[in-house]
């Protein structure tokens, strides 16, 4: 591989996919500092703060727009959502992994197929369900509806982890005097903290990224999520706020990819399904 | 301590704790899953619930909309284009990580950005970078001489307008996508690469192989399985999806030249309150899910015996 | 300390019988060990004993009573698992109290017993560690420690040696049979490995196929098997074998010596074609020939045999153990 890639056309083509991929969140970071003077004169360079920096559009955006709201709304969301994700999953995923036997296996692959079924083709359904729940315009309704993503991969992910633990050490706590929900507690749960610890960030992530239900349920300004409200009030028509706009898009999205790198690999493995495991 | 007798029997206790998950999925899943096939052959709006059956009127009244056979054909070309450009440059970016470096950390993480940020909010920036008077990209082509004034290369226009016309709403919606779909293709095409044993590759190089010869004759057999998950999984993804275009374009330029399926559904069904059509519209999506539903079931069971 | 008693215990798995039907009666304080090759169904034997599996048919009865739909916990035993299955997580204190601190005893009690347990097993200078951080000996004697701490009616191990060492397995076979004796717990113990049966067991129980062939003590199973299997699968180099006048005759390695050793005329005499001669120091194997049977003589005369070489061996008649050739059973006189 060597010869082929000398340092130089390495480093060259390394920096242009992180150009390519972290550009737009640099421009973010630039313009949300960028005096409207400067920013809105399109002769000056949009790559640079020309008239030094200012933080007019961010007390724009947390003082006199929803923004913190929003945030606030997706943390509510998030919060419930890894709730119930986790009560659902990890009873599931330690039955399937443990308890089941064939039959067991197949119920895993079905909950993992669930997991492959769109948004976009069950949200004018679930849109009905959640309007005869009553729940239109309620935060409520994405606690109801986003489980239905973060639980079958959960489910897959713990199930895997689960797998891991050797059967031994549980059969040592029904030994050691403990009942089959006894070992799971005692022994099974603190082994797995690592794979619920995965699980939690994930679907606090899967969360915070959900656009189309979102999108679907929720009209109520007050009531939106980070990306819908970004999306649909801070551009109202020609009127872009662009500084507010672009810091409340940076300031957001950090702690979350953060949180998500720093279980990227767990999370990936997941993702391909253990086919890249052989 | 004491817990009932009856939930030492794994026959109980495994059901029991199952029933949850299945009962949730049933619910908000499977019957919403059917109920998208019921509405698409019915006459339910959102000010009519009480709705008859009409057959397959609205697939016919779908099918004979210039606008739907736009969308389909869109939705092709913006899934075809996208998975393809990701592939290849999918294969460029894991050579390069695949190498040690300084700051790997953080170079990854910056790779990363796109699909770990979230998506409506990473394609805000791009709002910015494609604005039809401040677009960023326009003023560097300006000051590098490509565009701008009388004979330039891209002509004589101040401003490219890429979410203005058809052809480059088009292009920037694919490239947002590739941008966000990237990443992870990226990382399980790693996560692959890291599961070949090291010998393998290793003896191939001593038995005399080249580069070429390693990657066409071992590295890619290998790692097949993972690129046709990856393939799979975001050919759904993409096909399914409407978040990039309806942030960048809401469909338009006006003449539904970025509409995709999902929009189109989105915009009957939940904007226009039609939902019979909108779900008409979404089970386009049903062969595409069970295409790809039917080769992963095949992977997952022969993972399951091997 | 209680008795085992086992009656026509039977498990299957799907159509495979891994335990086919197995009377056994084991002694207050006694010993036992199941000795057989891997899928003998030993394991599987043990884990009925534990209650990790429920039995096809048959009953099993610790102390008289019947334990059958019992859990593992409400059946007093104890078990020191292949790998040891120390909690990762938990300290070798932590460890050897678990079992304590699920019945829920006072924590002065549970300090107590914990010390009394690592003092006998000589780790009481670890119980702040993680078992991650131990030799393997001494994670065996964690794993044994916290087996004894709940003074079980029955101790039960499943290969407690086969992941240590050589020379650590030696020691740790002397001092696992010296608690055994102090404790006096009932004891039923796995293993494929012959030399720690015949060194460990009061008695040994040889099983194969699902079925027990014999059980007795290491004397007897050795010197009188009861069919070709166990005089077969006992003893290194295993017993000859060699057909005559319709019947099987067997005899050890050790009993076919060369014939001038054995003058007595109660002997019987065998031409012996040597094909090979491994010098051990302390004693000779011969591998060679007598008529179509091969066999293996284990003697520590010094003759010089070569390859090729024909040489007069014998067997005493007290010696010689005849089996049936068709059912493989011994044929007593």
């Amino acid at each position: 591989m060597k010869k082929f890639f000398s340092k130089t056309y390495f480093y060259g083509a390394l920096s242009m996919f992180i150009i390519f991929s972290a550009g737009p969140f640099y421009i973010m970071l630039i313009t949300m500092f960028k005096k409207s003077h400067d920013l809105f004169n399109p002769l000056n360079n949009p790559f640079w703060l020309n008239e030094g920096p200012t933080l007019e559009h961010l007390d724009l955006l947390f003082n006199q727009t929803l923004y913190v709201r929003f945030l606030l709304n997706t943390v509510l969301v998030g919060i419930a959502v890894v709730v119930i994700t986790v009560l659902l999953a990890v009873p599931a995923a330690i039955s399937l992994a443990r308890l089941a036997g064939r039959w067991g296996e197949n119920v895993g692959i079905g909950i993992f197929l669930t997991y492959l079924v769109p948004p976009t083709l069950l949200f004018i359904p679930l849109s009905r369900i959640v309007s005869f729940l009553g729940l239109q315009n309620s935060l409520w309704s994405l606690v109801l509806v986003y489980p239905t993503f973060t639980v079958p991969f959960c489910t897959w992910l713990l199930m895997s982890f689960f797998k891991s633990i050797p059967k031994d050490i549980e059969e040592q706590a029904l030994v050691d005097g403990c009942s089959r929900v006894g070992a799971m507690a005692r022994v099974l749960l603190p082994l797995s903290v690592p794979g619920i610890i995965t699980v939690v960030v994930f679907s606090f992530t899967l969360v915070a990224h959900e656009y189309i239900y979102a999108l679907s349920f929720i009209q109520d300004s007050a009531k939106k999520t980070i990306g819908i409200g970004m999306t649909t009030e801070l551009v109202r028509g020609d009127v872009f706020y662009w500084g507010a706009l672009m810091g409340g898009a940076l300031i957001a999205s950090i702690p979350v990819a953060l949180l998500y790198t720093l279980f990227l690999d767990r999370i990936i493995s997941g993702m391909s399904m253990g086919a890249a495991k052989r | 301590m004491k817990t009932p007798r009856i939930l030492e029997r794994e026959s109980v206790l495994a059901p029991l704790m199952l029933t949850p998950v299945a009962l949730y999925m049933v619910l908000l899943v499977g019957f919403p899953f059917l109920m998208a096939f019921v509405y698409s052959f019915s006459n339910v709006t959102v000010g009519n619930p009480e709705f008859q059956m009409v057959g397959f009127r609205n697939f016919a009244a779908v099918l004979h909309d210039p606008t739907f056979l736009k969308s389909l054909l869109n939705t092709c070309i913006f899934t075809f284009t996208s998975i393809a450009t990701v592939l290849v440059l999918s294969n460029m970016l894991t050579e390069l990580l695949m190498r040690e470096f300084r700051f790997k950390w953080l170079i990854r993480f910056l790779i990363m950005l796109p699909w770990t940020a979230p998506i409506a909010l990473g394609a805000i920036g791009y709002l910015w970078f494609l604005d039809s008077v401040f677009s960023p990209i326009d003023w560097l082509l300006r000051t590098w001489g490509l565009l701008g004034k009388p004979g330039d290369l891209l002509g004589p226009m101040s401003n490219l307008y890429w979410l203005g016309r058809p052809d480059l709403a088009m292009a920037s919606v694919i490239v947002v996508h590739v941008w966000r779909l990237l990443p992870l293709a990226t990382m399980i095409r790693i996560a692959g690469m890291n599961s070949i044993p090291r010998e393998v590759i290793e003896a191939a190089q001593v038995d005399g192989a080249g580069y070429f010869r390693r990657l066409f004759h071992i590295v890619l057999p290998l790692l097949l399985p993972v690129i046709s998950v990856t393939v799979l999984f975001s050919t759904l993804f993409t096909f399914t999806d409407m978040t990039v275009v309806w942030v960048l374009t809401k469909g338009g330029p006006p003449d539904n030249s970025t509409q995709v399926l999902a929009s189109l559904a989105f915009l009957k069904g939940i904007q226009g309150g039609d939902l019979a059509q909108g779900a008409a519209v979404a089970i386009f999506f049903f062969p595409v899910l069970a295409g790809v539903a039917a080769v992963v079931l095949r992977i997952a069971k022969k993972a399951v015996v091997t | 300390m209680a008795n085992v008693h086992l009656a026509g215990i039977k498990k299957h798995f799907d159509g495979v019988k891994a335990v086919d039907g197995i009377d056994l009666e084991i002694g207050d304080g006694e010993f036992l060990v199941l000795l057989g090759p891997s899928g003998s169904g030993k394991t599987t034997l043990m884990r009925l004993v534990a209650g990790l599996e429920k039995p096809t048919g048959g009953q099993i009865i610790i102390d008289g009573q019947t334990v059958n739909d019992l859990p593992p916990r409400d059946r007093g035993i104890a078990m020191v698992f292949q790998s040891y299955a120390l909690y990762p997580h938990k300290t070798v204190f932590g460890n050897i109290s678990f079992p304590l601190t699920v019945e829920g005893m006072p924590r002065e009690d549970i300090r107590k017993k914990v010390e009394w347990a690592a003092g006998l097993l000589g780790i009481g200078h670890l119980l702040d560690r993680l078992p991650s951080r131990i030799s393997g000996g001494e994670r065996q004697r964690v794993a044994i420690a916290r087996a004894l701490v709940r003074r079980p009616k029955v101790l039960l191990m499943d290969e407690p040696l086969s992941n240590l060492d050589a020379k650590v397995r030696h020691t740790a076979r002397e001092e696992l049979k010296l608690f055994q004796r102090e404790i006096n717990v009932t004891t039923i113990y796995v293993t494929h490995d012959q030399a720690e049966a015949m060194g460990l067991g009061d008695r040994i129980a040889v099983m194969h196929e699902g079925t027990v062939r014999q059980v007795g003590s290491p004397y007897s199973i050795y010197n009188d098997p009861q069919n070709m299997f166990v005089a077969g699968f006992v003893g290194i180099p295993p017993m000859n074998f060699m057909e005559q006048d319709g019947v099987i005759l067997g005899f050890r390695p050790e009993a076919l010596l060369p014939a001038e050793a054995l003058p007595d005329k109660d002997c019987m005499r065998l031409k012996l074609l040597v094909e090979r001669v491994e010098d051990l120091g302390s004693h000779r194997l011969v591998y060679g020939t007598i008529g179509k049977a091969k066999v293996i003589a284990n003697h520590s005369f010094r003759l010089n045999l070569k390859e090729g070489d024909e040489h007069e061996f014998a067997v005493c008649s007290q010696e010689l153990r005849r089996f049936d050739p068709k059912t493989g059973e011994r044929i007593r006189p």
